[in-house]
This record gives C-alpha cells, structure tokens and sequence, in this order.
C-alpha cells in the first residue's frame, strides 16, 4: 500500500492554459475516484499518472519515491482500460500470466497465482479460453485479474464500467471494490457516472474543464458542495441567487433570496458571508416542498408534474427561474396550472460558489 | 468540512514546481525508440528511392543541357507520346469505370442465376501477370487470334475486320485489367452504404432513379474518385500493352530512347512523367484525407432484387458470356502452354498437344535459369520489403512529430512511379560509382533486379502491414507497457504477433510481383541473368508460344495460390469487408 502524490501536476498543449490541473494526496489503499463530465481531464490526469503522458508542470510520487519521468513499464501500476485492450492472440491464462512472466515469476507460483486472480473475479476454469470466446463482462473481469495479479502498487481504472449493461455495471463494481479491498491495493477510478462514484469511493474529485471544484466523501459531496457545478452535477439541484442579510452568532447566516423571501442556511466554508454580499445557494428538490404564502420562500405556477411512483416531481415556474420540486405522492397535491408556494427548511439549503 | 488541497499549491507551500516541460522532449515521452529506428529506414528509401530519381531529374539537365532536352521533350515526338498517354489514360477511366460499376452494382444488387460464379470471375483479371495479361488478348483477339479466326471459319467474316490492334487493343486490355479497381471500390462502398439511406429517400418520395441520382450516386463518389484516380496512374505507367501492341505512349518512348542511346532526353522523359505520378499520388491521398460522404451507421445486407422470367434467361445467357470473356484469358493461356510450338499456323485452336514445354522449362538449364533467376531475386526483394515495408508502416502509425507525411510519401513514391521510371532511375543511379550512390555500382550485376523489385513492391508491405495496424487497439500495447514491458518487448511479443498476418499478405503479394515483374526488368537486366518475364517476351518474339505460356501458366498458379492464401488470412482477421477489398485493389500488380 502506498500512497500517490499529485503535486501541482498539470498539463497543457503548447501555449494554451493547462488542459488539466491537480495538486493532492491520495492515500494508501484508498478508492479515490475522478469524476467529472467527458473532457474534463479525468483521464488526461490518470495517463499521466500510469506513464502514458508526461506531465507539463509538476511532480507525481508513489510513496517516497517520486516518478514523473519513470516510463510506464517501471511504475508498477495495474491498469483496466475502458475498451479491457486484452491481448486478442493469447488464452485467457496467457493474458493474466504476462505481467507475471515480465516479473519472472516461477512457473509454479504463477500458475497458482493466475488461478487464484480468476478466482476472485469469478472466472475460475475460463483459462484455456480465448478472448474471443467471452462476453463483454468476462472480458472486463479478465482485464482486472490482469492488472490486480501482478500485486501493483497502484490499481488504475479508465472507465472500466462504461461497455456493460446496467445490472452487470453494478455486479463488476461491487466486484472491483472486493478485489481492492482484498489485495489492498491504492486505487484511482475515472469515471463519468456519479452514482458509480457515490457508491464506490472513498473520496471524489469532481472535475469540471480541467479544474478540481471539490476533493470530498461522496457524502459530503453530496450534502455540502463546494461549487454551483458540484451541486447540479451530482443529483439535481436549484441553483438560486440570493443576498445575505446577517450572519449569527453560530456561523448561521440569513439570506433573502432574489425575487422572494428570507431563508436560513449553515455556515459554508467555501463561501465568505457578510452582510450585503451576493452569494448562490443551492436546494435539493427534495427540501422543497409546499405551503401557504407566509411560510413561501418563492411563489409560483406549477408548469409541468411528472408521477414516478413514491414521489411527484414538479417544475415551478418562480418568474425567471424554474424549479424541480420533489414531494411525496398525495391525493390534495397542487396540478398543472395552480399557484404554489415553495417552502424550505431552516439549514436544508446550502451556499455554494458560483 | 472538506478538505481543499487545490488551495496548497496556490499558496506556494510546496516550491518544488518544476520548471515546465516542453517542447520535443515532452512530446516524445518516453518512446525515443521510434525516432530511433525512423533514421535507417529512412536512409534505405532515401538511398534507393528519392536519390535515384533526383538524380535522374540531374541527369535530364546535362548532355545538350537542361533547355534544349525539354524543347526536346515539348518538339519532338515526347509529347505527343505524352498526349496518347493521357489520352489512353483517360479513355480507360471512363471504360473501367462504366464497366466496374455496372458489375458491382449489377452483383451487389440483383440475384440471378450464376451470381455467385460471376463474383469469383469478377476479380480473376487480377490474377494475370502484366505482361501474361497482355499476351492473352494478342492471342485470342489479334488479327491471327482464336477469336477472329473462329469467326472467320463459323462466319466468314474477313479476320482483319474482327481483329482488335492497336490503341483499341490498348484499350481494351486496360480496361479488362483495370476495371477491377472500380469494382472493387465501388462494391466496397455499396456494402458499406446504410439501406435505410435510399429506404428514408425512398419514404420521403423520391423514385427509384432520384434516389439513385440524389443519395447513392454522391455516397459512392469517394468510391468512384480513387477507384479513377488509380486507374488513371496505372494507365499511366501501363508499357506491357502499348508494348505489345506497339502503341508509343511515354512509357514506349522512354524505352525506345534509351535504346536509342539518348540518355538525357529519356531522362527528361522520365521526369515529366514522375512528375505527373507524383502529382496523381498526392491528389490521392489528399482525396482519401477529405472523405466526405460516409454513412453513420454500419452498412447492412439490403435484399438483392431477384430477376424473374424473361429476364433470367436474359442474365443466364449475359452471365455465360461474361464469363467466358472472364475466363478466356486464363484457358488460352493454360491451353497454349500445352501446345506444340510452331504447330500452330492458321488453325483456330492448336492443333497438336505436349507437355514437352513444361518438360523443357524445368529440364532444359537455359530455360530453367530465367525461374531460377526471377524466384530467388523475388525472395530477395521480399525480405528486404519486408523489413524496411513493415518497420516503415510501424513507424509512421507511432510518430507523434510532424513529417509523417514526408515519410509516408517517400515510402508510396515508388508505388506512384512507373516501373519503366524506376529503372531508368536506377539504372542511372547505379550506373558507375559517384557521390550519389556511395560508390555502388548495380547496373550489370545480378543485384540491381533484388533492387528494383524491392523498390517497387516495399509500398505492398507497408500498405498491408499499415491497414492491419489501423486496426490494432493502441491501448492494447499500453496494457503491455503498463504490464512492466519495456518497448522492445512490446513489439516483439504483442504488436508483432498481431500484425504478423498482414505483413504475411504483404510480403506473398511482393513476392508474386516481383516473378511476373517485367517493365522495370526489361529496362535493367543484367545480360546472361533473364528474369522470367523478359523470357516469355523473347519466346514470343521468336514465336515460341508454347514455352512463354508455359511460364505464365507457372505465374498464374502461383498467383492463384497466393490470392487463395491472402482470402484466408482475411477470413481470420474477421474485418469489415470493405476495407480488405479496397486494400487488395490497392495492392493489386501494376501493368
């Protein structure tokens, strides 16, 4: 187990501003995932962290040892590709077996090892099979045993999920999670999917064209986003304009909300409150909810309702803005055309930057 | 609350920012390997390929001089020998393309009986050597020819009525040994075109001949475009047929002065017509980059319209005849290799049979030599090719600087040039030591065929070991890499396995080549060492008919051989259909 270090790695094509940009530490044996929409960088980033890229700026260490300029084959990562790129002219076996024979592992010991990788991704007995033969989840799952049979220091994953249909992409990600727990192996995961992300990491970067807007648990990232981004990126959110009217005593702070009414929210460390200042705030459908026009923060017409089942979800139309507004199902609930009055709880809202 | 490391770095805690990276070194990364490798294999083709010609290019400016060799050249008869070569050149485009198209789209489309017969002929022109080619249509459709004669003695038509010579002759050979180029093209493009295209236009209200005018017609344009481009620059450097039908296009004329002994103007000569080569290789290549029109979904299988009543007798008796127009070229030729030589006067068909002139190529040593000669020095050639051809298309498929193109370029030149072009290249850079050539004199020793066959044939290899590189996933070779392999052992154990089958292809084509070759051969070879092609051309001329037939029915199988090979290796390779297609029309023997 080993930790990696990004520090101020960047990279940038000729003279234009850095495609990509990051400064962090993940730990040993941590699951920490890249998220962000595609060309964000995410991937830019995990290149240069297996070797395929040199960074433009900045120095990246495994543990102690820094490194940036080591050649790919001398970093000791594993890597699943987002295509598996398994090698279409060996068995099964011979492909779990290269990076053993490039480590001059005795035949004994590999043979033992390669079926013990195809054990833990639930392949035992597929060796002599050719690539050809396998679904495109096998193949996934021949790709990992490749990468986590060698013992890497780092266990690297580009868009491992993104070919699999949905209910395999949950079975092969609970599966990753085992095997990297299991070898304790530090793992970097990129990855487009935030509900992937949420139940699989440790911790998150979200990116956003080339920038890190939060490092955060998915819990966190969740609840208290750093950023406008963060907050419509992962789950929906209402982003909304609003002035700060007081700060209290225990870092609460009081808002008026542009073109509506007064709410309280928590203390956010991204956001400087005073007074006066402009700041944005974000709100989950799901804190809003219905009520009369004292309680209302923002009035409105309901423009269109969408029954899922459990839930109803809204769109309100608050002047300029609309809303999504999710409530519990009832029979009184508002239809298409009425006029609402939008309600949120005392420190359910939450600042956000721009 | 979160934690935000982005900030350290802003506030300078950590001063151990390198200063950034740039320029060639970062862009190289960590595969210097390639540039490496890039310098010898450029060497080779700069030696053999670009010099020869610069120095050919020279040598048109000395004897008389640079001005009075190309007033020469635009007085004398050069240029209306150039004008009959792009005059026959055009005139095959249009003939090839009419007939190729039809065919493809006539096989493509419409089922009827003997389709699947006429698919395999279809492409049969291709496995006839040059020169063989040639001699098949002197045979059957000259003046003394099977065909004429037949007519003659069913009909009693005058046989010099019936008889084809000439530019006409010229004509029709190319057209029957170039249309393929546009079958091919075009069958590939049919194939790739998504039906439910013509099924939308067809929806929208468009009838049968809009939608052919307005939505097939400008998705096949591309299709259309190289297939004329190609034909154009093999029609070009076409010498076989004018040849034999003594026909003095520019390939002729450069020939007949250098016999003559004026070196300079066929020099000059030779320049222009790189110059026009060259020329049609960068419009075709540029037109390949553009690739305009393409269907966004993969081609699927559309229902062949079934011919029914009247017209299956119809398309029965027209298959027949097309086949038997197909297939004549190879029987007369198998059928002539069998008959006893100088038996054969004004019969139709020969008269008497033997196998004395097998018994005779393989027995008798002076007839034995010219197999011998053309067989090694073609194995020679392939190695070499092979080599240079492969590691080439490795290079240019992992170069990230700029100059790729300049590569490139110089490796398909000698595909572009005229075989007639590349001897007299070499043979005036070769000729006596000079600067030029290091010192090494080829003209007269057995080494200068090994040299031009490779020269000719190294773009085969790279073009086939290139499309099967395309296709190989470069993630595939990062897996290794990220493996712990280094970059030699990459391209040892995974790049080189993979890409083995289309090297393997390329190298049998070469190989076949380079023993049917005959237009450079019969500019450089060496006097005692006869290289196959340029044997059956003096048997013929000494009317030996039986003994040349019988070295082009040798070629023919082999070629056959070598075609059923390559169709295997691309069944394995399970690729899209079109793009094997295109690259075997591509790779196709020059005239």
């Amino acid at each position: 187990m080993i930790t990696v270090q990004l520090d101020n790695v960047t990279k940038s094509y000729g003279d234009n501003p850095p495609t990509v940009a990051m400064d962090l530490t993940i730990g040993a044996g941590e699951f920490f995932t890249l998220l962000g929409p595609s060309g964000c960088g995410k991937s830019t980033m995990l290149r240069m962290i297996a070797g395929f890229l040199q960074p433009s700026s900045g120095v990246i260490r495994f543990g102690e040892k820094e490194v940036t300029d080591t050649p790919p084959h001398k970093r000791d990562t594993g890597m699943v590709f987002q295509n598996y790129a398994l090698f279409p002219h060996m068995t099964v076996a011979q492909n779990v077996a290269y990076g053993l024979g490039i480590r001059k592992v005795a035949k004994a010991e590999r043979a033992a090892r390669i079926e013990k990788a195809l054990a833990q991704v639930g392949l035992a007995g597929y060796g002599s099979r050719r690539i050809d033969q396998l679904s495109g989840g096998q193949q996934q799952r021949v790709a990992l045993a490749r990468a986590v049979v060698i013992e890497p220091s780092v266990l690297l994953l580009d868009e491992p999920l993104s070919n699999l249909d949905a209910k395999l992409r949950e079975e092969t990600r609970l599966q990753i999670r085992q095997v990297q727990r299991e070898a304790g192996i530090t793992g970097i995961y990129v990855t487009h999917d935030q509900a992937e992300a949420m139940a699989m990491s440790d911790r998150i970067a979200v990116l956003e064209a080339g920038k890190v807007h939060q490092i955060a648990a998915p819990r966190e990232i969740y609840h208290r986003p750093a950023t406008a981004f963060v907050a419509r990126f992962i789950g929906n959110s209402n982003v909304l304009s609003a002035t700060v009217l007081s700060v209290n005593d225990d870092g609460g702070v009081r808002l008026k909300l542009d073109g509506g009414g007064e709410l309280e929210v928590p203390a956010a460390p991204h956001v400087e409150a005073v007074a006066g200042a402009g700041v944005q705030v974000s709100i989950r459908p799901e804190q809003l909810g219905f009520g009369s026009a004292q309680e209302g923060i923002l009035s409105g017409v309901v423009k269109s309702l969408e029954f899922t089942g459990a839930s109803l979800n809204y769109e309100v139309e608050c002047g300029p803005a609309t809303l999504t507004v999710t409530v519990p199902d009832s029979l009184d609930a508002p239809r298409e055309g009425d006029p609402v009055h939008l309600v949120c709880g005392r420190n359910k809202a939450w600042m956000v930057q721009p | 609350m979160s934690a935000q490391p982005a900030t350290r770095g802003r506030l300078g805690v950590k001063a151990t920012a390198r200063l950034a990276r740039g320029g060639l070194s970062e862009r190289i990364g960590h595969d210097k390997f390639v540039y490496v490798l890039a310098i010898p294999v450029f060497l080779i083709l700069l030696f053999f390929v670009v010099i020869p010609m610069v120095q050919t290019a020279v040598s048109s400016t000395k004897g008389e001089g640079f001005a009075a060799n190309y007033t020469g050249f635009f007085n004398g008869a050069s240029l209306s020998a150039l004008g009959l070569s792009v005059g026959t050149s055009l005139a095959s485009v249009v003939l090839c393309g009419v007939v190729g198209t039809l065919l493809a789209v006539l096989l493509t489309r419409f089922d009827f009986p003997g389709r699947k017969v006429l698919e395999i002929f279809a492409i049969l022109p291709m496995a006839l050597p040059p020169l063989i080619g040639t001699v098949s249509f002197v045979l059957l459709y000259s003046e003394t020819g099977i065909v004429p004669r037949a007519l003659h003695a069913v009909l009693g038509i005058d046989p010099a009525s019936t008889a084809v010579s000439g530019i006409v002759g010229v004509l029709v050979v190319h057209t029957f040994t170039m249309y393929p180029f546009f079958y091919l093209s075009v069958t590939a493009g049919l194939a790739g075109l998504d039906s439910s295209l013509e099924s939308a236009a067809a929806n929208l209200g468009a009838g049968k001949l809009k939608t052919w005018s307005t939505v097939i017609l400008p998705m096949l344009t591309p299709a259309l475009v190289s297939g004329a481009l190609l034909t154009f620059m093999i029609s070009m450097a076409s010498f076989t047929a004018p040849q034999l039908y003594n026909v003095q296009t520019l390939t002729m004329q450069i020939v007949s002065t250098r016999t003559a002994g004026a070196h300079e103007l066929a020099a000059a000569q030779s320049t222009i017509l790189s110059v026009v080569s060259i020329l049609f290789l960068v419009a075709m290549r540029w037109y390949q980059g553009r690739r305009i029109h393409r269907s966004l979904s993969k081609g699927t299988q559309r229902d062949r319209a079934v011919s029914t009543g009247a017209a299956r007798y119809v398309a029965l008796i027209g298959t027949v005849i097309l086949s038997v127009v197909l297939v004549a070229p190879v029987l007369v030729i198998v059928l002539v290799s069998f008959s006893v030589d100088s038996s054969w006067t004004t019969e139709v068909l020969p008269a008497q049979y033997t196998l004395a002139n097998y018994v005779g190529i393989f027995t008798d040593p002076r007839s034995l030599l010219p197999i011998n000669v053309s067989v090694q020095m073609s194995i020679l050639a392939t190695l070499g090719a092979v080599v240079i051809g492969a590691l080439a298309a490795w290079i240019i498929s992992r170069w990230k600087l700029g100059g790729k193109t300049l590569l490139d370029l110089a490796i398909m030149l000698p595909w572009a040039l005229p075989g007639t072009v590349i001897g007299v290249n070499l043979v005036t850079a070769f000729n006596e030591p000079n600067p030029g050539n290091l010192g090494l004199r080829l003209v007269g020793t057995l080494w200068i065929l090994p040299v031009a066959y490779f020269v000719r044939y190294v773009p085969l290899v790279f073009r086939s070991t290139s499309a099967t590189l395309d296709q190989l996933d470069p993630s595939v070779e990062e897996a290794a890499r990220n493996l712990g392999a280094s970059p030699t052992r990459v391209l040892r154990t995974i790049t080189l396995p993979l890409v083995s089958k289309g090297i393997l292809a390329g190298a049998l084509l070469a190989f076949v080549d380079g023993v049917g070759e005959y237009v450079a051969s019969v500019v450089i070879y060496p006097a005692g060492f006869v290289p196959m092609s340029v044997a059956i051309y003096n048997r013929i001329y000494s009317a030996e008919f039986g003994a040349a037939a019988a070295y082009g029915t040798l070629q023919i199988v082999l070629i056959l051989i070598v075609l059923i090979i390559s169709k295997a290796l691309e069944r394995d390779k399970k690729d899209k259909p079109g793009q094997d297609a295109a690259s075997t029309a591509l790779a196709s023997p020059v005239v």
